[in-house]
């Protein structure tokens, strides 16, 4: 197996894009990355993307995006794992280059989300979850997690303002992020006098609907520095899956998935959660960021929340999370995400995340989640 | 019209058929052929008393497309008696009063309408169980 290394990045502005199509999104993350790695042709291409279909009226995403980016005969495919579909393409061109079936491969994130009216949209957001025994019966995406959230403070006893600092910490770090779709912060009052979405999940609990694309661009290790001074080692790119319902687990409380895909991760990588010096959690609700936390070994079950309160997930705190924004605050494009936190991970190892830079970062961490935990990507990065 | 979809899952809708392990006599709702306690095939038939608690809930304001006249509405995780947990609308009972642990039964109601002309899905949601029902029911 080959050691993999990520040599060029790129990403488009999370945000409301009316003038802008999936494939042009798409197309710009990858030519900004094709310029960063100074390539010119690239050997394969995977495109993550949950909803283009439902939300555009366009599959077979791989050859359009490699038509319109020029890339003629280049072998392209799509990669689908609802919200994970991001961090899942990362993993196949992770796959392609390391058995050394390909040299030079793009991973593309990418979602269009804006061209549908919003209950569309919260009706194809729930094909993440269960479609006849979950969708069928009337509940969205957010009520799933909003049931977890509930028997989490009934079961550890918080209430609904303390899962306040993982909004306004997100929203403090994306005040930097020029990529971010929010550049402002949020308090403790705006968090608790938020709109109802469902109970106890309101609107600064969740990341909102976005448009957006990110890429990477990985090659053999050995050659990295030939395209890059600073390229990003791929320690670690980890699958794990779990029932998509939640009644389906024997705990819902715990992130099976990401338990099982952070132990994979951390095995190949040699490292454990000490180890890690920042962790793009996948804080789609400020409930996930807290079993996120768990299920990767930050924090013992149920002290997820404390740990925020405790103010150990700030830039200077013991593990610095969504330091650029997360989903919260940069924006979920659901099949971008993925990417959009291997990308942010990658600028945080190559020092160039500005005043939102961690201090001699060496590790970074990124667990990105399809549908309620049902598929978990752990991908562990190294700079140089 | 996604006429056979709906048909085919009629004896879990209407009547929580799930099924029983031969091998570790886990029950099994929803149905799903492999047994999740012993990996090993399951497939006999079970029907589920349809009574249970409250697990978890959330009142519904943003909704889903085909649910939106119905908003805000509850949903709740139900601990069956038998086991398992089951996905489900709660019914006859206001937001406010939902509690974690309150005691629910089955009933069949009417999920959603697809328009004048579209189907009518119908499918089990939950009720809270009065305290003197049991009690009224004896005496008869």
């Amino acid at each position: 197996m080959r050691d993999v290394s990520i040599i060029g990045i790129g990403q488009v502005k999370v945000g409301e894009h009316w003038d802008k199509s999936l494939r042009e999104l798409g197309y710009y993350a990858l030519h900004a990355a094709m310029k960063d790695a100074r390539l010119e042709r690239i050997d394969s291409l995977f495109v993550g993307n949950m909803l283009s279909g439902e939300l555009t009226g366009q599959e077979h995403l791989g050859a359009i995006i490699a038509d319109f980016a020029g890339l003629k005969g280049v072998e392209a495919v799509k990669v689908e794992a609802a919200c994970g579909s991001g961090a899942a393409a990362l993993r196949m061109g992770y796959i392609a280059v390391a058995g050394g079936m390909a040299d030079f491969v793009a991973c593309i994130g990418v979602e269009k989300m804006t061209d549908k009216q919003n209950a569309s949209v919260t009706s194809a957001l729930a094909m993440a979850a269960d479609g006849d025994y979950e969708a069928l019966h009337g509940l969205s995406f957010v009520s799933i997690n909003a049931l977890l959230m509930r028997r989490y403070m009934h079961e550890h006893g918080y209430k609904k303002e303390d899962f306040a600092p993982f909004a306004i910490n997100a929203h403090a770090n994306a005040v930097n992020n020029p990529y971010a779709m929010f550049q402002a912060p949020v308090t403790q009052k705006q968090f608790t006098e938020a709109k109802m979405i469902a109970d106890p999940i309101n609107l600064l609990d969740s990341s909102p609907i976005a448009d957006g694309a990110a890429c990477v661009i990985i090659a053999p290790t050995a050659i990295a520095k030939e395209f890059t001074d600073r390229p990003v080692r791929i320690r670690a790119s980890a699958i794990a899956t779990d029932t998509v319902a939640v009644h389906d687990r024997r705990d819902p409380l715990f992130l099976e998935g990401g338990a099982i895909s952070a132990q994979k991760a951390y095995a190949m990588a040699g490292v454990g959660p000490h180890d890690i010096d920042l962790f793009e959690v996948h804080d789609a609700f400020t409930i996930m960021s807290a079993l996120s936390l768990e299920a990767a070994g930050f924090a013992p079950r149920g002290k997820g929340v404390a740990l925020a309160l405790d103010g150990e997930i700030g830039l200077s705190g013991r593990i610095p999370i969504t330091t650029m924004g997360g989903l919260k605050a940069r924006g979920h494009p659901v099949g971008a995400t993925g990417m959009y936190q291997i990308v942010e991970v990658a600028t945080q190892l190559r020092g160039e995340a500005g005043a939102n830079q961690i201090k001699n970062a060496r590790l970074g961490m990124a667990q990105n989640i399809g549908g309620s935990g049902a598929t978990v990507i752990t991908t562990i990065l190294e700079g140089f | 019209m996604e006429v056979a979809r709906f048909w085919r899952t009629k004896g879990q809708r209407y009547q929580l058929v799930g099924e029983v392990c031969p091998s570790c006599g886990e029950k099994i709702f929803p149905p799903r052929d492999v047994c999740p306690a012993c990996e090993k095939e399951a497939k006999t038939p079970y029907t589920f008393s349809g009574k249970g608690e409250v697990y978890s809930y959330s009142t519904i304001y943003s909704a889903p497309e085909g649910f939106e006249k119905y908003a805000p509405y509850t949903v709740a995780l139900v601990r069956l008696a038998e086991g398992p947990l089951v996905t489900a609308q709660l019914t006859d009972v206001d937001a406010q009063d939902v509690k974690v642990g309150m005691p629910v039964e089955m009933v069949t109601r009417v999920l959603r309408e697809d328009g004048e002309r579209g189907m009518v899905v119908y499918g089990y949601k939950f009720r809270p169980v009065c305290a003197n029902q049991g009690a009224a029911a004896q005496q008869i």
